[in-house]
């Protein structure tokens, strides 16, 4: 093999000159970010979507195949939305569940935060309670209904239990997640930087498994609301206030399709409105502020 | 955990100065390192880095470079010989810039900062000065991933020096970087150490960027690591195309020896 040396580098320019250089590359390197406005294919498509579905579902109960009274059509269900409006029962409904909805959700949040990151941390307990905590998100948390009645009666706090257990394990296994797929140069960086544990957990583990808290967290909101909505349907009655889940029981003693249409439609509703407002800015904000979001579909 | 391996400055290696007189910054005395029951990774290996000094440890892949910085910083220990560090550690700066996603230029030099217990209003004067320090400060509001793989590299700089450690470890910290980019950091680096006055340790497998950055070129053979030869680089170097030349030639030779040895 030939013995070709390249040419060796050598010192060149002032230092005037090399700070220019050094400008004029760092320009042209690094892409400026275009910050957009509002988009508004954001509202107007969620928006057409749901008007093509609302048209097909009228287009089929007018052809008339099921009886009206079992297959209401949109006209319909927005008759008795109406009504239910009027009376103030739907606000009611709403006022009611959303507000137990969120007060379980945020105490979700501060009882499993801690949890999650002491078991992501502390690989002694994670192998204790891991399993369970995963095992208990399998459980469906309808299932604690029955016991939450027998224990605390018609009571809110049936309502409350049976919410916990079911979004409880969902945030702390988003957590454990999130810190499980942190970059392993991180946590080797943090113990550079000269982070003690506790500075570790706060600075470099919790920031960088936020993406995958986040997303735990909006696992965890879906669970609560649909273990909030299980527990209205079954727990009717005594000093428990009158949800969402209450008003669609009451539609189906009352076989008046109208009504449970309109709850299910509230209860979508509801959903869709926290999804939008709640966690897709957050999400959003958190990928893009990380540089994860360039050819995404969000 | 270095405190039990910390040995008397060794007077032999006192012996070896080159004259200057500086207190020796590192000291490894047959340093030696295996993991497990595989063959040694590094062996015998003897080296002083004085303080101040600039020293670019140069060898192929598997040479165990990266074994032997782990060491010196404290964050791997060796399993036979001895080794005197700088009692607080040392900076450290690798080839990925390991920056936080979530902070931006200025939040990263600042979290050293924070880390090392300085307080909220002079971490912010200090981040201000350390990124101007590296020309970043028209960029410090920006996340990583809006910067450009030197303007990034620059950051971790920045970050390191924000340790405050006289001891700055280099692993192949311009290795990813394109050429242009490279010789500009070259000049940067140089800058900065010389107005800062670390102790460098600077690890590469290139040898023109040894040459160039290097007041002394350490070469370490591979499977096991070992110091086997030493250059002195001299401003001649730097700045007469044939010194550098001829100085880059002889030590592509040896390295080029010491893979040969493995064929």
């Amino acid at each position: 093999m030939p013995e070709t040396i390249t040419s060796p580098l050598l010192k060149s320019g002032s230092a005037e000159e090399m700070r220019s250089l050094e400008a004029g590359l760092d320009s042209l390197q690094s892409e400026s970010v275009e910050r957009r406005g509002i988009d508004w294919s954001r509202l107007l498509l969620p928006l057409a979507a749901f008007i093509v579905l609302l048209l097909a579902w009228q287009f089929y109960v007018s052809l008339g195949l099921r009886r009206r009274d079992l297959v209401p059509g949109p006209l319909d269900v927005f008759g008795s939305l109406g009504t239910l409006w009027g009376e103030g029962t739907a606000q009611e409904a709403v006022w009611t569940s959303l507000q137990r909805g969120l007060s379980g959700f945020a105490i979700s949040i501060v009882v499993a935060t801690p949890i999650g990151l002491l078991l992501s941390q502390v690989r002694l307990l994670r192998r204790a309670f891991g399993p369970l905590i995963s095992g208990l998100q399998v459980l469906p948390s309808v299932a604690w209904v029955p016991a939450a009645i027998i224990w605390f009666g018609l009571t809110d706090a049936t309502v409350y239990f049976v919410m916990f257990m079911g979004a409880i394990p969902t945030i702390i296994n988003g957590l454990i997640a999130g810190v499980d797929q942190i970059p392993p140069q991180f946590r080797r960086m943090g113990q550079i930087l000269g982070a003690s544990r506790w500075e570790m957990a706060v600075n470099v583990v919790l920031p960088a498994a936020l993406p995958g808290y986040v997303g735990g967290l909006k696992q965890g909101w879906a669970f609560s609301w649909r273990s909030l909505m299980a527990a209205e349907i079954i727990a009717m009655g005594g000093s428990l206030g009158f949800g969402l889940g209450s008003l669609l029981e009451q539609g189906r003693q009352l076989s008046d399709m109208g009504i449970v249409m309109s709850a299910i439609l509230i209860i979508l509703f509801v959903g869709i409105a926290v999804e939008l407002l709640v966690f897709a800015p957050v999400e959003k904000r958190l990928l893009r502020g990380r540089g994860l979001l360039a050819g995404s579909t969000r | 955990m270095t405190d039990l391996l910390t040995v008397e400055p060794l007077l032999a290696a006192e012996g070896e100065a080159d004259g200057d007189g500086r207190e020796p910054a590192v000291v490894l005395e047959n340093l030696g390192k295996r993991f497990g029951a595989g063959p040694p990774v590094l062996e015998d290996v003897n080296a002083v880095v004085r303080q101040g000094e600039f020293v670019a440890l140069l060898g192929a892949s598997g040479c165990g470079k990266s074994t032997l910085l782990n060491i010196i910083s404290g964050l791997d220990v060796p399993t036979a010989g001895a080794l005197e560090v700088p009692e607080d550690g040392a900076a450290f700066m690798f080839q990925d810039s390991t920056l936080f996603p979530w902070l931006s230029a200025r939040g990263n030099v600042e979290m050293a900062l924070k880390l090392r217990g300085v307080g909220r209003a002079e971490r912010k004067l200090r981040a201000t000065e350390l990124l101007d320090l590296v020309n970043l400060g028209h960029s410090a509001g920006k996340r990583p991933h809006e910067l450009s793989g030197g303007m990034r590299q620059r950051v971790a700089l920045a970050r390191a020096l924000a340790q405050d450690k006289p001891l700055l470890l280099m692993d192949e910290p311009f290795a990813a970087l394109d050429a242009i980019t490279r010789d500009l950091l070259h000049n940067e680096l140089e800058r900065v150490w010389k107005e800062t006055g670390r102790t460098i340790i600077f690890v590469t497998h290139n040898v023109r960027e040894a040459v160039r950055l290097g007041q002394r070129v350490l070469l370490l053979s591979s499977r096991p690591g070992r110091v086997v030869a030493e250059w002195d680089v001299c401003e001649e170097h730097r700045t007469n195309a044939g010194a550098a030349g001829k100085l880059t030639g002889d030590i592509t030779a040896r390295l080029r020896e010491e893979i040969r040895r493995h064929a």
